[in-house]
Formats: C-alpha cells, sequence, structure tokens
C-alpha cells in the first residue's frame, strides 16, 4: 500500500468524473438553443445511473473472477468484499475500493460519448435504459476482455492503456449503430443544425483535456514515471491534432475555426488514450497529427458522403480517433517505455499491429451487434425517438418541462 | 407625431443614439432584430458541414417626435448609419395617433 499512489488514483478518479460534465458543456454548446438541456441531461444522468450500476453490478461483471475469457462473475456483487485492502490482481499500491472508484468514472463516461450520436431526438426513457443496457451488456464485458485478469483480449497481448478499445471503439461504433437507427433529425440540409454557442463547447473541450491528465496518467494506477510519460504524451497528442486539424481546415476551406481546434485536440486526446502507456513523446506527435486529420476526413468528408446523422459526430472522433489510437499503438509501441507492453512496428515486432487490429475488430463486432439488440429489444417496449411535433418543440421544453435560455426577461 | 422606426448595422446603434441626443432627441427604443433584403446573408462552416445564414442581425430603434422633427430626425439618422454599402438599412415613418406618459398621465405632444 502506497499512500502516495492512492492519493493520486483519488485526485485522477475526481478528474475523469470532471470530464462527464465537461462532455456536456461540450455536446451542448454543439445542438441548437432548443435542446441544450436535453443534451447535459443525457451526460448528466449517466453519471446518476451507471454509478450506481457499476457498483451493484458493473465492477464485479468487469473485474470479478474470469468464466472463460469472456465476463467477470458476481463476487463482488454490491461491492461485497470490495475494502480497504489492495487487490494484488489489477494495483497492489492502492486500496481496492480506489481502484473501483477509479473504474467507475470511466464506466460512467462511455455510454455519455454514444449520446453525442443521437442527440436532438432521442427520448428520455428510452435513453435510460439504452444506457444502463449498453453498460451491463458492452462495457462490462469488453472492460472485463481487456483489463480483466483473464480476459480473452488480454490474454490475446492487445495493448490498450487507458481505454481505446474498452472506451472510444466501443463507444464509437455503438453510436454510428444508434444514429442509423434513430435516423436523421428532421430538417437535416434544410434547417440550419448550426451550433448555438461555441464558448460553451470550447469550455467542455477544456474541461476534457484536462480530466484526460487523470484518465489517461491515473491508469498507471501510481504516481511514478511511467504516470509522467504518460501525461507528457497525452498532451503532446492534443496539442499535435489540434494543429494538425486547424492546419488541414484552413486548406480545405481556408479558414481555421475554434470549434476545430477544439474539435483536433479531442481527437488527439482519443488516439493517444491507447497508445499514451507505451510510446515515446515524439511518437506521440505522429499519432495527434494523424488523429487529427484522419477525424477531420471522418466528420467532414465521410458523415457528408454517406449522409448518416452523427449529430455531434460521437463515431467521427471517438471511433476513427479510437480505431487509430488502437492500430497505432501496434505501430509505435516500445518496450523502452513500458517493459509490461510490447514492441510495435517500427520496434521489428510485426505480430503486434496484428493483435491490435484483431482486438479492435472483434470490438467493432461485439459493439455494432450489441448495440443494435439492444435497440431493437428497447423498441419492443416504448418509442425510441420523439415525435415531430417534440422534436420541433425542441427537448428542453418537450422532455424536460424548462428552457436553458428565458426569451423574455 | 410620427414614429420614426430606423433598422440600421448593429455596430452603427452608439453613434445613431449620441446624435440624436445632441439634437435633442432622448427618448428611444432600440430592439435586437434579424432580417433580409438586398444584403445576402453570410457562410459559416462547423465541422467542414457549412451553413449560410440568410437573416442578418441588425438593430432597430424606434423613437416618436412631433412632425416638424422628422426630417432633422431622419437627417441625422441617414448621415450617421450611412456606409455607402448594401445593407445600411431602412427608415419607416408612420403617423401616431395619441402618445400618454404612464406616470404622469400627460398626453399628447407634451406626452413627448
Amino acid at each position: 500500500m502506497d499512500t502516495g499512489d492512492t492519493a493520486f488514483i483519488l485526485v485522477s478518479s475526481a478528474m475523469v468524473l470532471l470530464m462527464t460534465p465537461g462532455l456536456a458543456l461540450f455536446y451542448g454548446g454543439m445542438v441548437r438553443k432548443k435542446n441544450v438541456l436535453g443534451t447535459f441531461m443525457h451526460s448528466w444522468i449517466a453519471i446518476g445511473l451507471i454509478s450506481l450500476q457499476w457498483i451493484l453490478i458493473g465492477f464485479t461483471l468487469a473485474f470479478g473472477t474470469d468464466h472463460h475469457g469472456l465476463i467477470g462473475g458476481l463476487d463482488w456483487l454490491g461491492l461485497n468484499g470490495v475494502g480497504m485492502d489492495p487487490n494484488t490482481d489489477y494495483a497492489a499500491t492502492i486500496p481496492a475500493i480506489v481502484f473501483m472508484g477509479f473504474q467507475m468514472m470511466f464506466a460512467v463516461i462511455t455510454p455519455a460519448l454514444i449520446s453525442g450520436a443521437v442527440a436532438e431526438r432521442m427520448r428520455f426513457p428510452a435513453f435510460i435504459l439504452f444506457m444502463l443496457l449498453w453498460a451491463t451488456f458492452v462495457y462490462d464485458p469488453v472492460a472485463h476482455w481487456v483489463w480483466g485478469v483473464g480476459g480473452f483480449l488480454r490474454n490475446l497481448g492487445a495493448l490498450d492503456f487507458a481505454g481505446g478499445n474498452v472506451v472510444h471503439i466501443s463507444s464509437g461504433y455503438s453510436a454510428l449503430v444508434a444514429a442509423l437507427v434513430l435516423g436523421k433529425r428532421k430538417g437535416l440540409g434544410k434547417e440550419s443544425m448550426a451550433p448555438h454557442h461555441l464558448p460553451m463547447t470550447v469550455l467542455g473541450a477544456g474541461l476534457l483535456w484536462f480530466g484526460w491528465f487523470g484518465f489517461n496518467a491515473g491508469s498507471a494506477l501510481g504516481a511514478n514515471g511511467l504516470a509522467g510519460m504518460v501525461f507528457v504524451n497525452t498532451n503532446t497528442a492534443a496539442a499535435a491534432a489540434a494543429i494538425a486539424w486547424a492546419f488541414v481546415e484552413r486548406i480545405h476551406r481556408g479558414k481555421t475555426t475554434m470549434l476545430g481546434v477544439a474539435s483536433g485536440a479531442i481527437s488527439g486526446l482519443v488516439a493517444i488514450t491507447p497508445a499514451c502507456g507505451f510510446v515515446t513523446p515524439l511518437s506521440s506527435i505522429v499519432i495527434g497529427l494523424v488523429g487529427g486529420l484522419v477525424c477531420y476526413i471522418a466528420i467532414s468528408v465521410m458523415k457528408a458522403k454517406f449522409g448518416y446523422d452523427d449529430a455531434l459526430d460521437a463515431f467521427g472522433c471517438h471511433g476513427i480517433g479510437g480505431t487509430w489510437g488502437a492500430l497505432a499503438t501496434g505501430i509505435f509501441a516500445t518496450k523502452t517505455i513500458n517493459s509490461a507492453g510490447a514492441d510495435g512496428l517500427i520496434y521489428g515486432n510485426m505480430s503486434q499491429l496484428g493483435i491490435q487490429a484483431t482486438s479492435v475488430l472483434i470490438t467493432v463486432v461485439f459493439a455494432v451487434v450489441a448495440t443494435f439488440v439492444i435497440l431493437k429489444v428497447i423498441g419492443l417496449f416504448t418509442r425510441l425517438r420523439v415525435n415531430e411535433e417534440q422534436e420541433a418543440n425542441g427537448l428542453d421544453l418537450s422532455l424536460h418541462g424548462e428552457t436553458a435560455y428565458s426569451e423574455f426577461i | 407625431m410620427k414614429k420614426i422606426e430606423a433598422i440600421i448595422r448593429p455596430g452603427k446603434l452608439d453613434n445613431v443614439k449620441d446624435a440624436l441626443g445632441a439634437h435633442g432627441v432622448n427618448g428611444l427604443t432600440v430592439t435586437q432584430v434579424i432580417g433580409c433584403g438586398k444584403q445576402k446573408g453570410n457562410t459559416q462552416v462547423y465541422r467542414g458541414v457549412e451553413y449560410t445564414i440568410h437573416l442578418i442581425p441588425k438593430v432597430k430603434i424606434e423613437v416618436v417626435v412631433i412632425d416638424s422633427d422628422v426630417d432633422k430626425v431622419i437627417e441625422v439618422i441617414t448621415q450617421v448609419a450611412r456606409t455607402g454599402e448594401i445593407g445600411d438599412g431602412k427608415i419607416f415613418v408612420s403617423s401616431v395617433d395619441n402618445v400618454y406618459t404612464i406616470r404622469t398621465g400627460a398626453s399628447g405632444e407634451l406626452a413627448l
């Protein structure tokens, strides 16, 4: 047990929690002003729901005793036996309850990320059911596969330092499926869907960047040199991706936008997440630059070409950026940074990239199929989408009975 | 009595207000409005998606004056709010039947 490590992970947990309200601001600024509270709500209700789900069943499904590499057992149901002593399987120097709390914040933000794809049109009861079912049947198993002792992707040798597979790929591709199942927002392409408050979005992006240090560096699970390396890699990739987006946007559209720089930074943070504990700061520059570029192409070119309404680019940012990050880990990883990791392609190990690609593919297929089934099952019991009148009036008023901005006085 | 409604560029509001004040017109009402005319909208790009904004923000000033002041007020507004480019705005003049001051109950030109 180490008090320094424990203090660091407690602070990191609080920083990761702050990312979800940050996400609310990031997404909330990008919707029309009639939907800003409904969009905030998606993130805030996730904090409430998943905090409880995680304590009751999520943590044990993800980290409990392994069953066939696929799922954790129910031995820690309701945190039974998760106490103040360390669990040496996961983090030998911090109390098990602190490890659980740190992981809880990841479980909270991941389903909230999906809300960007369904913004401005999903019914609230359907959203709540989706959060609970998705967390239980998608997040918890994938977290077990990648991070749980005995998890089959972990045994395969897949590297995912802070959640490229578990958080970004799983939520990103699920977001695409959810956007397709729900259909486009009414009036897309005819009415203006321009963001209503970009300073709010930029503030949210800043909070996400700040919280990401807890997310990534905290994943070292100790206040040590690796955490410091991760911290620098995280910042480097975000910086490089912001610059990449600014540059490519200027070439493509003639102007660099603030939304673009903020979006670029988030893309870089997504891309570095799986790699941050295995690569050098110089590799992080490349991971960030390419991350900003591929996410720009996905969001500004690919989305329009295929015509899906991923309203706030949950797929374009987390699905695409996460995929690049997972593959980049197989390219740039080096044992000189983390002896517990592996060498990647440029360090002469061809096989790691294949392992990374396999783990991406498995996660994508599972997330896509499971999300589709979950939404169809929810659809049997309740409508997924608001009606036309509710959509026209905005979710704030029609679903929550409140408005963000008074029109008069 | 006449009501003069002037739709002007938002950036000209302070200049027009000061100029009217200098000519003894101190009571006015200002509203933020959007509208369109000969001036075309602008194009904004968010994450590579283009939006054309057709309705442009303007400021509307309303002032009610006695008939003999109308020409002076119009001249002041025209002079100060004019840039010579499309989008300078419009001035509408209409008759006002009566005016009341809520506090004193005064009416007619005395209430102005």
